[in-house]
């Protein structure tokens, strides 16, 4: 038995047991189901990216980085990647900042807490795709209440035609379904700035405004960090649901994000090469993102083995 | 702190009051032109009030559109990935940190590396290996020549494991529990094992009880995961009926050229937001808890 030899390997428990068929057996399915849904594809994308293969599936070439080259010169991708640029950072900041204000206001007071915080939580429970179709409805300029009061105020909304109004959608929707989990972070986040530093402030006179800017900000940056990562990755790869459910990448390719290039470039234009080739790029990014978030969450969190 | 501060208390209510009411108002418009008929919603102004139509476009809903069917596959999903993932972690996660066996750094690090790429993006080969799991057999049979091998066909389309098994494929939840597991005192596996217990039983009586509040917190986070899932059920079933509520939803989305019928579409659509919100709202307390853990 390990207890008694005294050494302590890391991520194992020191009380631990010797036996290794158990555990073989305890980590098969694991193991079997990533690698026929997870590893196999990876490696399967790794590779499709440097073939040519036509629409049928008959015949596969390999052309080594032709694909790549055909993607970076495609000014489809260009302006597919800046709409997504611009889509992930309106995004974030518009997520991040509503998300701040509605934590410091429900940290500010003391009554009424719970409920704001239920009802702020609502929309982690609903489908992305339900709140695109949600917006869409509501920014629909023949039926849609909003769309109406808009036009009452004389703007000529129409996402349908007009790209930024497309855009605009899009944001929302993304934003909207998004700002409760921010929120719920900065809220845990804020419980844990010490007491007595906000106190010692206080009898300094600070104001709450100014020991929220100048001691609680500062104290959670880890947090907003990591939020700020959190979002990008959202942006990046969980918004096709709302992409697809809304504008469908359009009007003419206006809301056409990385992830739904890959799709529709996947399984509509069966353009496998190109859009195996888009999956590496995204992969690149993703890994990016996870060791991104692991810098910020490491302080808390020990991963190492 | 003994401090007064009226106008920041108001603006903060007043801050608060706006949030709520951007989250509530566009559940609260599906639910009103879900209870509307045709003529009522292409009035202008549409009504602020709900008209008396709901339970008859639910039926309309139901029964046409056959929309049970689809919140049956929905709930069918949603329960597999639940509690397949979490039978699957947890006891990986008992074997990665309370044995020490051969290859155990490696198989730490295999199941560590499938947090970084989600499924957005190797979507076509996933959907390859869905469509034929024999496929790694195929090409090892066309390898080595072996005639038997190159031509086994399991395809998961319209099936309800293809639709799980890929998004039980990360490890987030596995993650979860080794961690959990490190805060457990050695002394409780010690006594254990004075008591001569063997590694299940301890398993199953020490360890599965303590860890009750985690399951429960990550159980309502995969449940919603699995509810909401678009991408994977709209690649995977091309039978209408083995869809899920969401792909459902997209369906009846009003297209150009038809009558739009956005009061059944709102109708469908609050029927298939009301089980997850009932989720948050009653087990709201487990469920923050799973959230704020599970992101870290």
């Amino acid at each position: 038995m390990g207890a008694s030899d005294g050494q302590s390997e890391s991520g194992l428990k020191r009380a631990h047991f010797r036996e290794w068929r158990l555990p073989f057996w305890l980590l098969a399915p694991q193991l079997f189901i990533l690698l026929l849904f997870f590893f196999i594809p990876s490696i399967r994308a790794l590779i499709q990216a440097f073939q040519l293969t036509d629409p049928f599936g008959a015949t596969t070439q390999w052309v080594g980085f032709q694909n790549f080259e055909r993607l970076f010169r495609s000014n489809v991708y260009w302006s597919s990647a800046q709409v997504t640029l611009i889509f992930t950072i309106a995004q974030n900041v518009l997520t991040l900042s509503l998300a701040l204000l509605l934590a410091f206001a429900s940290n500010h007071i003391l009554r009424g807490r719970g409920a704001y915080r239920t009802v702020l939580l609502l929309p982690y429970a609903i489908a992305p795709a339900i709140a695109g179709i949600m917006l869409a409805f509501l920014f629909n300029p023949r039926v849609g209440p909003v769309a109406q009061m808009l036009q009452g105020l004389r703007l000529d909304w129409d996402p349908n035609r007009n790209s930024w109004h497309a855009l605009a959608l899009v944001v929302m929707a993304a934003s909207w379904k998004h700002i409760c989990y921010n929120y719920i972070f900065l809220v845990a986040a804020l419980m844990s700035v010490p007491q007595s530093i906000l106190e010692s402030a206080y009898l300094d006179g600070a104001g709450p405004i100014q020991r929220f800017l100048r001691i609680s900000l500062p104290m959670i940056a880890p947090t907003l960090f990591f939020l700020i990562v959190i979002n990008f990755v959202y942006g990046l790869f969980e918004t096709f649901a709302i992409v697809d459910a809304t504008t469908r990448g359009g009007p003419a390719g206006a809301t056409s994000i990385l992830v739904y290039k890959v799709y529709q470039d996947g399984f509509v234009t069966l353009d496998l090469g190109s859009s195996a080739a888009q999956s590496v790029v995204l992969m690149a990014l993703a890994l990016l993102l996870t060791f991104a978030q692991f810098r910020f969450v490491e302080r808390r969190v020990n991963y190492s083995v | 702190m003994n401090e007064r501060t009226p106008v920041i208390d108001a603006v903060c209510h007043l801050i608060l009051l706006v949030g709520a009411a951007l989250v509530c108002l566009p559940i609260y418009f599906v639910f009103v032109t879900g209870s509307l008929t045709q003529q009522e919603i292409m009035r202008v102004p549409m009504p602020w009030l709900p008209g008396s139509q709901f339970l008859a476009n639910m039926q309309t809903v139901l029964g046409t559109a056959d929309f049970g069917r689809l919140l049956l596959n929905s709930f069918i999903i949603a329960t597999g990935i639940t509690v397949g993932k979490l039978a699957v972690s947890v006891i990986a996660a008992f074997a990665v940190t309370y044995f020490r066996f051969p290859f155990r750094i490696t198989a730490f690090w295999l199941i560590f590396m499938s947090l970084m790429l989600p499924i957005e993006v190797r979507i076509v080969p996933t959907y390859e290996s869905a469509a034929n799991v024999a496929l790694p057999l195929n090409i090892l049979g066309s390898w080595l020549g072996i005639k038997a091998l190159v031509d086994l066909d399991w395809n998961l389309v319209n099936t309800y494991s293809g639709l799980i098994l890929p998004l039980i494929a990360s490890a987030t939840a596995t993650f979860l529990f080794r961690q959990f597991f490190l805060t457990i005192p050695d002394e409780l596996c010690e006594a254990a094992r004075i008591d001569g217990a063997t590694p299940w039983q301890f398993f199953r009586l020490v360890l599965l009880p303590l860890s009750r509040s985690n399951i429960v917190a990550l159980a309502i986070i995969l449940f919603l995961m699995g509810w909401n899932q678009y991408l994977w059920p709209l690649l995977l079933t091309t039978d209408p009926a083995m869809a899920n509520a969401v792909i459902g939803l997209k369906k009846l989305m009003p297209q150009s050229d038809s009558l739009p019928t956005w009061h059944l579409l709102m109708n469908a659509a609050f029927l298939t937001m009301l089980p997850p919100t009932l989720v948050i709202l009653i087990l709201q307390r487990w469920f923050v808890k799973g959230l704020v853990d599970s992101g870290k």
